[in-house]
Order: structure tokens, then sequence, then C-alpha cells
């Protein structure tokens, strides 16, 4: 069977209509983004403009020193699915996880979308082992540190998702056996870092809107969009009242941990941490101040060392 | 289970080639790390293989030293796919090794997160990492959604898909081919030219496991949620404490409610999907019953009544060796050795994971010597498999009425025999036992 190939002249609303995405659930995933940005629902049109271009950008999706939980999370997304967007916004031209192509086939998918005259969108998972020129991290040969730097460094945009590629993560935990580092390390590029272990997908898609819309976005010190890392944990977490009466749970065996007073005593990071769970919450539902786990600080540089013992106070 | 069997399968097989010389898979796909696979070929049979993984962290090395408590933390982020099994292993090490007794619901609520795991991981991995070896997407297009929407419909009862939303998958694959831009299909095997003769379902069966693929990536967010109920979040739950679970909120009529919906809504998607769809696919790709045979399998067994006690699992431990179903020996941890004689690691005996080193030693690619950063567990010096397919047979040699019922009922489906369960099909076929065993746990 032999396909024409041409490009895509069609508007994303048809493409997402074919895609089983109706123009009612695309948009309600806009008003999600929207709020999320810190935008009434208001905004979402204007979400909406910004996701819907002639070509969908392309994304090369680099898989380093990390789980792949970031990679899962970003299928977890959303309503509808943040998954079928991949097939009718964006195109997902390399990504390890999901590609059917393996081997050559898959290196050349890589090799073609970086060289494209349209350039691409770089999204990085995971750190970059810098220990002995890279030996301890490599795909199709190559060391991470070698491919990480050329893809990088050619990209229209640079997004390191998840704690791993932002700060190093977890394998840059002392005495970071591999020098694993994130991608600011490497590059002199402007980087927008998303960080958690793994991050909010909420959190990926609006700044991609933003980007597609207004560029990048304001970034804290630490590089991450100032609309979802603004705030610490504790800033916006419904236990605080507890917090200021001075109701602690003291284990997690006790009435106060029972009746779910602040979990401060039992170690909690939250009052350090910069993100939005209390608010945007994982899998729409839940998160771990709410199921009663102190947080351990999963978005902060170095969290892995510096907050921990993680069920020790301070 | 009301399986009903589609029309007699064509009898087709994988084809063979006559090719000699050396075949590097690197990087490999649709899998969780970064693996490289080096196979000599000799006349189309591989003679010598290689199994590479191509990424070293240290999780054992930065571990030293750290509060014990901690340790859950660290070693769940060894697999973002198979998240909370990490944690809930390195949790029960510390409550073992501390001597505390857990509270039975916090057992149960243990067990009801892995089970959703289990659901959860299974149909990700069929439909999203596995289904692309199998299924020809751009095949879909000689569909006829008509005929697609009552093959569908013939393999389950509950099933009442329409002809209309097999049309509206074709013409979402035809938008995304003739935009030029395949994202994840690029280079695809299947893109080839003619096609390629390794896939060999029918058109209509290509469009219906490319909508349930669809289908299911709906799905699997509402079975990840559900572990998030209790657990906090997947990827990476954050629930199990040393001495049982944090999630109070657990016992609310609310969050029950919640969990007992998403479960009975998965695991009716377990029974009416991914199982039928597990075996029309599996009937057309019988051949692979006879490719990718091991013989000895572990399992540790799952689902403790007590956490203490490696008996009170409910799916049960065991040991099988030469592929004897009739034996089924007890599971002894410290039969379990881990050798680095061909990985890069400083060369010493081979050792117990409690007296496990970890001192890396590069060598360079393509050394025949030393070639991987894993290391080699033995049981009893033995290369013994381990997952799905060794519970699966574990539970099914010590009779496990559950297990004996669906294993029966699948190889009867397929017409084959127990042997066939030694091989890549049984493998595959495995973890949807598994899952139906799970899922049926209500
Ligand atoms: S940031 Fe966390 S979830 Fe993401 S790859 Fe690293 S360890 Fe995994
Ligand atoms: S539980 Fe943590 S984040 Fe919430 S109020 Fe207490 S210290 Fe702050």
């Amino acid at each position: 069977m032999k396909f024409s190939v041409s490009h895509g002249g069609d508007k994303v609303e048809e493409r997402l209509a074919k895609a089983g995405v109706s123009r009612r659930d695309f948009m309600k995933m806009c008003g999600t983004v929207a709020a999320v940005m810190g935008m009434g629902t208001a905004f979402a049109p204007k979400v909406a403009e910004a996701l819907t271009s002639k070509r969908r950008p392309s994304v090369v999706w680099l898989h380093n020193a990390e789980c792949t939980g970031c990679s899962e999370s970003i299928l977890r997304g959303m309503n509808p699915p943040f998954a079928e967007l991949i097939l009718g916004v964006i195109s997902l031209d390399y990504h390890e996880t999901v590609m059917a192509a393996a081997g050559e086939m898959a290196e050349k998918a890589l090799h073609d979308a970086t060289h494209s005259e349209h350039g691409y969108v770089c999204v990085v998972e995971g750190a970059i082992p810098t220990a002995e020129d890279g030996i301890y991290g490599k795909v199709a040969g190559r060391t991470m540190l070698d491919y990480n730097t050329e893809y990088v460094n050619k990209a229209a945009a640079v997004i390191a998702y998840g704690t791993c590629a932002t700060f190093g993560g977890v394998q840059a935990a002392a005495p970071n056996p591999t020098k694993a580092v994130g991608v600011r390390e490497i590059t002199d590029k402007p980087v927008i870092n998303i960080s958690g272990c793994p991050p909010n997908p909420y959190n990926l898609l609006g700044t991609v809107v933003h980007f597609l819309q207004n560029g990048i976005p304001e970034l804290d010190g630490e590089g991450r969009p100032v609309m979802f890392f603004g705030d610490s944990v504790h800033d916006k977490c419904p236990r605080q009242k507890y917090y200021d009466e001075d109701l602690f749970a003291e284990s997690f065996g006790d009435e106060g941990a029972r009746k779910g007073y602040c979990l401060l005593r039992l170690g909690c990071k939250g009052p350090y941490t910069y993100n939005n769970c209390p608010t945007v919450k994982f899998n729409q539902t839940n998160w771990p101040v709410e199921a009663g786990h102190p947080c351990i600080g999963c978005s902060e540089p170095g969290f892995w060392d510096y907050m921990s013992p993680f069920y020790e106070e301070g | 289970m009301s399986g009903k069997k589609p029309v007699a399968a064509p009898v087709t097989a994988t084809p063979k080639s006559s090719y000699n010389g050396p075949v590097v898979v690197d990087p490999v796909t649709r899998i969780e790390g970064h693996l490289r696979i080096e196979v000599e070929v000799e006349n189309g049979v591989v003679a010598d293989v290689r199994s590479s993984s191509q990424l070293f962290r240290g999780l054992e090395i930065i571990l030293k030293g750290r509060d014990p408590r901690d340790a859950q933390h660290f070693t769940q982020r060894s697999c973002g796919v198979c998240t909370y099994t990490h944690a809930l292993a390195s949790t029960r090490c510390v409550d073992n090794a501390v001597g505390v007794k857990i509270p039975k619901n916090a057992t149960l609520i243990r067990n009801l997160v892995l089970a959703a795991q289990f659901m959860h991981d299974h149909i990700v991995h069929f439909y999203h990492l596995h289904a692309l070896d199998w299924v020809n997407v751009a095949n879909v297009l000689n569909a006829d959604p008509k005929k697609a929407a009552s093959l569908s419909n013939s393999l389950n009862e509950n099933r009442k898909e329409k002809a209309a939303d097999f049309a509206a998958v074709k013409d979402t694959v035809k938008a995304l081919i003739e935009s030029g831009q395949l994202g994840p299909f690029t280079n695809a095997y299947f893109l080839r030219e003619g096609g390629h003769d390794a896939y060999y379902l029918p058109a209509e069966a290509d469009l219906m496991a490319t909508k349930h693929y669809l289908d299911a990536l709906k799905l699997q967010v509402k079975a990840a949620r559900l572990m998030a109920v209790f657990g906090a979040k997947n990827p990476h739950t954050q629930f199990t404490v040393v001495g049982g679970v944090t999630c109070y909120d657990a016992m609310t009529e609310k969050r029950l409610k919640e969990f007992t919906e998403l479960y009975e809504e998965t695991s009716a998607f377990v029974r009416n999907y991914y199982i039928p769809d597990l075996l029309a696919v599996a009937s057309f790709y019988k051949d692979w019953a006879g490719i990718g045979k091991t013989s000895n399998f572990l399992s540790c067994g799952e689902f403790p009544e007590d956490e203490y006690d490696l008996n009170s699992r409910f799916l049960p431990q065991g040991v099988i060796l030469n592929n004897d179903l009739s034996q089924v020996h007890d599971f002894d941890p410290t039969k379990i050795e881990e050798h680095v004689k061909y990985s890069w690691y400083e060369y010493g005996s081979p050792k117990h994971p409690y007296q496990g080193e970890t001192k890396p030693k590069y060598t360079k690619l393509g050394d025949k010597e030393h070639y991987s950063w894993s290391k080699a567990p033995r049981l009893d010096g033995k290369s013994t498999e381990v997952g799905p397919l060794a519970q699966v047979l574990v539970s099914y040699a010590r009779g496990n009425k559950a297990v004996v019922d669906a294993v029966d009922y699948v190889l009867k489906y397929l017409n084959v025999g127990p042997e066939a369960l030694f091989s890549t099909l049984g493998r595959t076929a495995a973890r949807g036992i598994e899952t139906l065993v799970i899922a049926n746990q209500t």
C-alpha cells in the first residue's frame, strides 16, 4: 500500500472531530487548561485558538535517565483524554514508549523530525548522565549527553518535563554516581522547567498553550512557569486551617491523623514546595496530603537530599 | 466470560527468512527503560543473543545510609509504568525488618490498589505497547466498518458497537495518514510499501483493535484514577508507610463509592473488551504458541491475607522446573543470586542480594563478554522466568480454582493444550488471564 504524503491543511477542529473528539469536549478541555493557567473559563476560546494551527507542531520527546513516569503522567490527563489530542493537535514524531517503530526505523524517525525544515519542540524526560563522558546512558549507540546536546540546541523550544529533566531527579541524589544533571546544565538555550515527580500533565499543556500564544511564560528562579509554581503547596492546602490552629497529627495512627489534621510534624514539606497539587490534583481526584501522606517536596531542586528524611519535620 | 468464537481463522504464519548475520535493535521501543538487543542469526534462526540494558542510575548506591522509611520513594522511581509495586515491596521489607504488624484494613487497601495496578498495567500493555506488533493500523483503510462492528459484537454479548463509530476511526486513520504527519506511527513496519507479511489480521480485525486502542486510552485514565482514589496519585502512589497506609479518607462513603464504581467499570472493560480482543487476535497468531519457550518459572505469589505469611497469598508462590506442571516446588528466597559475569560491573562471585555489590565498570558497546548494566539474577543457579506467565503457571499447577477456570477457558477457545502456554502467545494470554482473575474478584 502506498500513501500520498501531503501537508495537512484542515483545521484542528475537523481533525479532532475525525479523531472522535467533539467540539464540546475540546472546549471543555480548553476551559480546564485556562483554569489551570489561572484565567477564567472565558479564556477557553483563546486556548482553542492557540491549539489551532495548520500544521500540527512536531514534538520530539527524549528519554534519558528516568522511570517513564513522566510519560505515563501525560496519558492520565484531561477531559477528553489528552492522548487523543496527540493524534489531532500535535504530531508526536518521536517518543520511545509509544512509537510503533524500533531500532533503525526509530532512529530514522528521530533524524527526520530533528532535520525537518518545520522545526520541532523538544520535550525532555529524564536526567542526563555526564560522568565519564556520558557512558552511563546510551540510545542507539550514542550517549544521552551527546544526542541531547544536539537535539536540545537545535529545537525551536525546549521543555524539561519532570524533576529528573529539570533538576537531575532521583539519580542525581547523593552521591550522584553518574553525575546526572538537568537539561539546563548542558545548554545555554532557554529551557522551560516543569518539575514534579511526576509533574501534573495540565502544567505541560498550559505551558504549551502559553508558548504558542505569547511565547515563553514568566518563569521563577528555577525556570518554572509562575502561573503553576507561584504558590507553595502549603499556601493552598485545605489542612492549613489546622496548621493555623496548631492541630497536628503526631503519628500516622493517632486521632489527629484520623481527623485530617496538619501533617507538618510527620514531615510535610508543603511549606517549602512550589506546585499546584492541592488545586489541580492528580488523576482528577486526589493528591498526597488528601490521602493522608505528607508532601515530600517532589517539585523542588535536590528534594531527594534536601527534603529527606521525608518523615522528619523541617 | 461470555466470548463467542469468531469464524475460523485462516492459517497463517510469521514468515521465516534465511538471513545470516547480526541484527541489532536499539532502541527497543514500547517498553520502560533503555534496551538494546544484539542477535546473531544463522539461516533465519537465532543462534546467540545478548540483551543489553543501556542505562545505569545507581539507585542501590544512592539508597545506602538513608532512613529506611524513605526507601520506598526511591525504589518506586525504578519504574513509572509498573508504578507502586516497588514502593509496596520496599515498604513490606521495612515492615518486616522492624517487625510491625499492620492493620487488616491496611492490607486490604494495599491489595485493592495493587489489583487496580494489575488491571491498568495489563490493559495498557496489551493495547498501547504490545498491539502494534500484531495490529496493522494502515490496513484499517481496507476495512468495512459494518463488518468490523459485527465482528466486534459477535465476540461478546455486552458489546453494542455501531458501524458509524468504526467509520469514524477509519476516517481518523485516513486523515492521519493523508496529513503526512504520522506521529507515533512514523516508519512503522506495517507502512512498508506493499505491507508487511508478519502482520496478518484481516482488515476488520485491525479496525476493531485500532478502535479499541483509542477506547482503552480513555478507559486507562479511569483505571489509573482507581489507584489514586486510595493511593493519592498515579504514577507514583504516595499512601503507604511502614506500618500500614495513610488514607483514612478511604473509609468515607464518598471514596468507597468512587472506588467501587471505577472498579466495576474497569473490570467490565477487562471482561467485555480486553479478553475477547486478546483471544480474537491470538486465534489468528497461533503460530506464536511455538515461539518463545523458556523452562523454569518462579512466582512469589500476591494478594496476601497476612503480609507475614507467604502462603496466605491468593495467587500462590512456587517454582516450576523444566516445564513440569505436575510438580510445584516452594520458593526459597535464600537460593537467589545475582551474577555480574557478563555485566558492566567489577567481577565478583555470584551473591545473594543481601550481600550484593554494585561497582560499575564499563567496557564498550559490542563487547561480547561484558554487555549490560543489568545484573543477572538466578534461582539455584538457573535462569528462571518471573512475571504473569510464571504467576499463572504456578497458580494453575497448584489448582487455584479461578486461574484453572480461566486457563482452561482460554486453552479451549484457542483449541490448544497447556504446553502452548510456554510461548510468546502463552505469555500474552497469561497477562490477560491474570487480569481477568483479578477483575472478577469483586
Ligand atoms: S521525574 Fe519522577 S516520574 Fe518523572 S521520570 Fe523522573 S523519577 Fe520518573
Ligand atoms: S499538611 Fe502540609 S501543606 Fe498542608 S497545611 Fe500542613 S504543612 Fe501545610
